[in-house]
């Protein structure tokens, strides 16, 4: 294992230690339990938005606390679900008497988690709704399974929701567009290398040097499908088709394009990815109105990339463009 | 000469004390422990990996408030609620809540004992169980740790049912226990991360089903003289 890192066990704690000495404008961060908070929050009169999961994907969560955005994030182990102490904390920080959304990944540990603290809240009186994102096609969605994971479609409701909230929109309000940004986005994605967890010292996963796995989770959960490796526009092709059939998106429509890196893959190699991308919803009559291209939603150091379309509508077109500032994501009006 | 009724009492125990509680949670934390990397590699095959590093950090947390504790009140109810929350609070992943609730809710019915009977661990169990449950929503045969803490709850009600010895139903409640987590094998997982395999988790033994089985052999073990 080659990494950039002190000792395995430190690796959250020394990387949020660097957050705090970073970003000391946007964010406070508080250890143990850990939470990374809006250095204004709590903001009266707005509903809190806090978010959280395993360490390993920066810039999310993270990253995305600040204006128009988070007011909290609970960083867990690397891949491991924050607790429920942890988002609790969070929701007390940033509830500023208009309620708490919990907005949760798609997985086993962070849906009881974040269970858990709801109900901690609620014992504590402050108002909290939680919203669970599962746009990973990748996954079947069944009774047998523990459903589809949540994936990109999480950057770009943390976007969506913050704008809202900033605009003084209630709890319910602020739940009902995070459903809708969750029922309206669809993603995919896939590896050309493994991850490596830190305190695990070696890869999660095997792949040859001319394989890539198609559908993997941003843990490195194994996909639909291992092959050899193909150009990129083939890749899209084989990452957009599912995406595209399962909502369906069609012809017509106005979409959000999100090319995300998975943290080892160059820009340069997700500006074809998005190239390919445009070609085939071209072809498709599906207009590309937004995008958002780069390492959003990572896995360590994996090579690959996963695509998210969400369908826009005026509301969330307008609420994707209202000013945001924070580390991961910004822009003024 | 050694009476033969004192012998019998030896070997048949009735109770359990708030001590010997105790004892049990620390061979469970030194059985994780011990077992850190089986756990980790069973997880590895079909989860993400972090089952036996969890727990291990988890437990480690535990001995460590056991250490701190005050338990001059010899309060086993209030014990397992600490055991539970420090578990919450430390563990993360889906272990963190389901054995954190696993404990909390076996402590529920033991509340300001100092001493429990052989009914009273039944309940603690069974209770244990329910909220796994509640908080999972897994049924029997979905590949998940109560896949050995169910049959390890119904052969300790059968024993004391049938009329056997504390320590002997302990052993059947082990046992039991050990062949539920043998039994998750060729099972098809449905919850939890092994669940996206789908047909491809059969063929391995369930981590927290694993897991589940190091705790009820631990009282038996435990609570065995």
């Amino acid at each position: 294992m080659k990494k950039l890192i002190n000792k395995p066990e430190d690796v959250v704690t020394e990387e949020l230690q660097g957050i705090a000495a970073a970003n000391a404008d946007l964010v406070r961060v508080q250890f143990n339990p850990n939470v990374i908070i809006r250095a204004d929050a709590p903001v009266q009169g707005k509903v809190g938005l806090v978010s959280g999961g395993g360490s390993g994907h920066e810039p999310m969560h993270g990253g995305f606390v600040g204006l128009g955005m988070l007011d909290a994030a609970c960083p867990g182990e690397v891949f491991t679900s924050p607790t429920p102490d942890q988002m609790l904390d969070a929701t007390k920080a940033v509830d500023g008497g208009a309620g708490v959304l919990h907005i949760v990944k798609n997985y086993t540990g962070d849906v009881m988690n974040f269970d858990m603290a709801a109900e901690l809240a609620g014992g504590e009186n402050i108002q909290v709704e939680a919203v669970v994102i599962d746009d990973d096609v990748a996954v079947q969605d069944s009774l047998y399974t523990a459903g589809r994971r949540g994936v990109g479609a999480t950057v770009l409701a943390e976007k969506i929701c913050g704008a809202a909230a900033e605009e003084g929109r209630s709890l319910s309000d602020v739940a009902e567009l995070c459903r809708k940004v969750n029922a309206n986005a669809r993603s995919m994605g896939m590896a050309l290398t493994s991850c490596i967890v830190p305190a695990a010292g070696k890869p999660t996963f095997e792949l040859g040097d001319d394989e890539m796995e198609i559908g993997i989770g941003i843990h490195g959960e194994p996909g639909r499908e291992r092959m050899k490796v193909e150009p990129s526009a083939k890749i899209v092709e084989r990452l957009a088709t599912p995406i595209i059939e399962d909502l369906p998106f069609e012809q017509g429509d106005e979409v959000l394009a999100f090319v995300n890196g998975m943290g080892g893959t160059p820009l340069i190699e997700l500006y074809i990815v998005y190239n390919d991308l445009r070609k085939l919803l071209d072809d498709r009559g599906i207009t590309i109105t937004r995008n958002l291209i780069g390492p959003y939603i990572t896995s360590l150091e994996m090579a690959g990339c996963s695509i998210t379309l969400l369908k826009l509508d005026p509301e969330l077109t307008l609420l994707w463009d209202a000013p945001v500032k924070t580390a991961g994501l910004r822009w003024a009006a | 000469m050694v009476d033969v009724a004192e012998t019998e009492t030896a070997s048949r125990r009735m109770s359990v004390a708030y001590d010997d509680v105790v004892s049990w949670v620390r061979a469970f934390a030194a059985d994780v422990s011990a077992n850190k990397e089986q756990l980790t590699e069973l997880d590895a095959a079909i989860g993400d990996g972090d089952h036996g590093i969890n727990m291990d950090r988890g437990m480690s947390a535990v001995l460590g408030k056991l250490d701190a504790a005050d338990d001059e009140q010899k309060d086993i109810g209030a014990l397992l609620k600490t055991v539970g929350m420090t578990l919450v609070s430390t563990v993360g992943g889906a272990g963190g809540p389901l054995y954190g609730t696993l404990f909390m809710q076996m402590g529920t019915p033991l509340g300001g004992k100092a001493v429990i009977q052989p009914e009273d661990w039944l309940a603690a169990l069974d209770g244990g169980v329910a909220g796994v449950q509640a908080r999972g929503k897994a049924e029997p045969g979905d590949k998940t740790m109560i896949d050995a803490l169910i049959p390890g709850r119904d052969a300790l009600q059968s024993a004391l049912v049938g009329g056997e010895s504390f320590t002997d139903a302990l052993r059947r409640s082990a046992d039991a226990a050990g062949q539920g987590m043998r039994d998750t094998i060729p099972l098809v997982a449905k919850k939890g991360r092994a669940s996206y395999l789908g047909e491809r988790s059969a063929g391995h033994q369930d981590p927290g089903a694993t897991s589940s089985h190091l705790l009820l052999e631990a009282a038996a073990e435990t609570w065995a003289a």
